[in-house]
């Protein structure tokens, strides 16, 4: 009903990922997002990695929507320091192509000099 | 990966992986208030679960480790019809 009045209104071909079903809120309480006095999944968003570690989270009540961009951000900054093993970090507001840090004694108390807080808006 | 589930009015409902209807109940029972929730913490392991799910026309299940070496979003909602 949902996917075939709503949704594939806005998605063409309709919505490319499983859409599942948490009746009686049993993943909703493990993840604790679920409210079981209201009944309902509050807005919860996990981000697992390749290895099934949860990397982030985020959980809001429900009339506050999320922003999907900044989910994106963090998927791509995670594959970043994924990708480098660790070596590098992002810092605020980082985003592909912009300056990552690199973790070590090289950097301690130096974080001001190489990332200002402007960067994360350029 | 997911196999397909058969059409009908009475759904399946999903559940953690490792942990029985039976084994649920019988700690319900023994020690109702005891339990102790287990906390979401980052960089720990996700709960594995298996859910209903509905995808490309089809009903389905999807077990969360079935995706193991992808990257994985899992979001919840508190209503169909209502934004994210």
């Amino acid at each position: 009903m949902w996917n075939d009045y709503e949704l594939a209104k806005m998605v063409a071909g309709g919505v490319p990922f499983p859409m599942l079903s948490d009746g009686g809120g049993k993943l909703g309480m493990a993840y604790g997002v679920y409210d079981e006095e209201a009944g309902v999944e509050n807005r919860g968003r996990f981000i697992i990695d390749p290895d099934g570690v949860i990397q982030a989270y985020e959980v809001l009540t429900p009339p506050v929507g999320r922003l999907v961009a900044e989910n994106l951000r963090q998927i791509q900054a995670f594959q970043h320091v994924r990708a480098t093993e660790g070596a590098e970090a992002t810092p605020s507001g980082w985003r592909p192509g912009k300056i990552t840090l690199k973790p070590g004694p090289d950097l301690v108390g130096k974080v001001w000099e190489v990332w200002k807080p402007s960067m994360e808006k350029d | 990966m997911a196999e397909k589930a058969k059409v009908g009015c009475a759904r399946p409902t999903g559940g953690l992986v490792g942990q029985s209807k039976e084994t649920m109940e019988e700690k319900q029972g023994a020690q109702p208030s005891q339990e102790v929730k287990k906390m979401i913490q980052v960089g720990r392991p996700a709960p594995d679960f298996v859910a209903p799910a509905y995808h490309r026309g089809e009903f389905t299940s999807v077990k969360l480790s079935d995706y193991l070496g992808k990257w994985v979003v899992l979001c919840f909602y508190p209503g169909d019809f209502t934004f994210v």
